[in-house]
């Protein structure tokens, strides 16, 4: 906790409960997973956060996924109807993939099946288009990179700790994968697909199972790379 | 009935009168569950679950711009020295909807529209004050759920016995004590969130109450801090 507005203080990454007093006399809006009151600023989550001068940023450890436009999301077809599957984005709403993404413009209920191309229960990467809190989130699969997903171990994660998994431009994944010889395909939604070698894979979810549990340390990038190099050695 | 408070201020189970039971709190007990907490509250061993936001099923209940809060709190049959009957009783609903009452105060409604939090609590032993530690594990299962709440919520109980007011009764002061009030609190916003009375005092007395309750609570929030803590950052240290 800090206290006093006069001292400008450095701290590194102090660890906070929800309902903690972050800063006595904030300006502004008060940045993601915090709140005002007043002037006064607190957290709303578990997590950690990092205060700078005025800046004040929150890192939480836990929490639903919830959805952005642009996000990269792996999905699982659970349902259909006659214009639309209904995607389970491991988030509060159900996403929604609409036919006429996969089938073109000229998509027509009679003339085309939604089934030849998504069946219930498949596995598929795609990008979020639309989401606002009125209104469910709209998938695209018309990228590079997206579509059906035909093989892979689905593996979750905490979403709020895909950024550890990822690294700092990448850093991360690429070790694991790279030393675990697999394939990440990792979701912003908080599921990972790990494709390769059986052994490969039970090496990664070890290494994504020491993320979620460590993932507050700042040493965790040499821990996974020891975890991966006794594993593999 | 004897005294439940001794000439030397002790009570029957040894404590003194601003004493609180042992108080154990573990995090991430169900694994299925998006947020738990296991509590031992004295004797009280209770577990909570939460479960959400998800999707509000059936569809009618959602609210287009906020969460919606169910919750359960139930009595296993075998929490009780006489057999339960495991269909919620008349106490049991009215605890489910003042839990839930205390949560909405807590959490962000506004920032998961149009779904709904499920929120279970299981009693497997039963002691006095269970409503308390419920809320406490509730605080807690929330806290693990990473649901935005603008605080964390803890619960203790004080009551009237031989004519004093003592924190944190235990079922035998709550059945044969003079009065009974369950309080829980927001430590960081200084806020009540839940106040129930069942009993006689004095406007002194009430207000002494009310101050020993806060005493208390914060005391309870102490050790649910630590319980958090331990479970996200693993050691309780450089604090």
């Amino acid at each position: 906790m800090w206290h006093g507005s006069d001292i400008v203080m450095v701290l590194v990454r102090t660890k906070v409960l929800p309902g903690e007093l972050l800063h006595d006399s904030y300006q502004g809006q008060p940045p993601p997973y915090t709140y005002k009151l007043g002037s006064k600023l607190f957290s709303l989550k578990v997590g950690l956060v990092e205060i700078e001068g005025k800046e004040v940023k929150l890192i939480p450890l836990a929490g639903p996924y919830i959805p952005r436009v642009n996000d990269f999301v792996i999905g699982k077809i659970i349902d259909f109807d006659a214009f639309s599957w209904d995607v389970d984005i491991n988030s509060i709403y159900t996403a929604h993939l609409p036919a006429q993404d996969v089938f073109g413009r000229d998509f027509s209920p009679q003339t085309h099946s939604l089934t030849s191309q998504f069946k219930v229960g498949d596995i598929l990467a795609a990008k979020i288009v639309s989401y606002d809190r009125t209104k469910d989130p709209i998938l695209t699969v018309r990228d590079h990179g997206l579509g059906k997903i035909i093989n892979g171990e689905p593996i979750k994660l905490s979403p709020s700790k895909i950024p550890r998994l990822i690294g700092k431009k990448g850093s991360m994944a690429k070790i694991i994968e790279s030393k675990t010889k697999t394939k990440l395909i990792i979701g912003q939604n908080g599921v990972i697909i790990v494709q390769g070698p059986s052994e490969g894979i039970v090496l990664a979810s070890k290494a994504i199972r020491l993320i979620e549990e460590k993932a507050h340390l700042p040493s965790l990038t040499n821990m996974i790379n020891d975890l991966l190099t006794k594993e593999s050695g | 009935m004897g005294k439940l408070i001794d000439e030397n201020g002790i009570r029957l189970d040894g404590r003194r009168w601003d004493e609180l039971r042992p108080i154990k709190i573990e995090i991430g007990v169900i694994k299925n569950a998006d947020g738990s907490a296991y509590i031992e509250f004295g004797k009280n061993k209770i577990i909570a679950a939460v479960y959400g936001p998800r999707e509000a099923h059936p569809k009618h209940l959602a609210l287009p711009d906020k969460a919606i809060v169910r919750c359960r709190y139930h009595m296993a049959p075998f929490s009780t020295e006489e057999r339960k009957s495991p269909q919620p009783s008349r106490r049991e609903i009215e605890i489910s909807l003042v839990l839930r009452r205390a949560m909405e105060s807590v959490i962000f409604l506004e920032e998961y529209p149009r779904s709904i939090i499920d929120v279970f609590v299981e009693v497997l032993q039963s002691d006095g004050g269970s409503r308390c530690a419920s809320i406490t594990a509730v605080s807690a299962a929330l806290a693990d759920s990473g649901i935005s709440m603008k605080d964390l919520i803890v619960g203790c109980a004080v009551g009237k016995i031989d004519g004093q007011i003592v924190l944190d009764l235990n079922d035998l002061e709550d059945k044969e004590g003079e009065g009974d009030m369950p309080v829980a609190y927001m430590p960081n916003l200084d806020k009540i969130v839940l106040l129930q009375f069942d009993g006689i005092f004095s406007e002194e007395e009430f207000k002494k109450a009310i101050d020993l309750a806060i005493l208390g609570n914060k005391k309870v929030y102490e050790i649910l801090k630590k319980a958090l803590i331990e479970k996200y950052f693993g050691t309780v240290d450089e604090k």
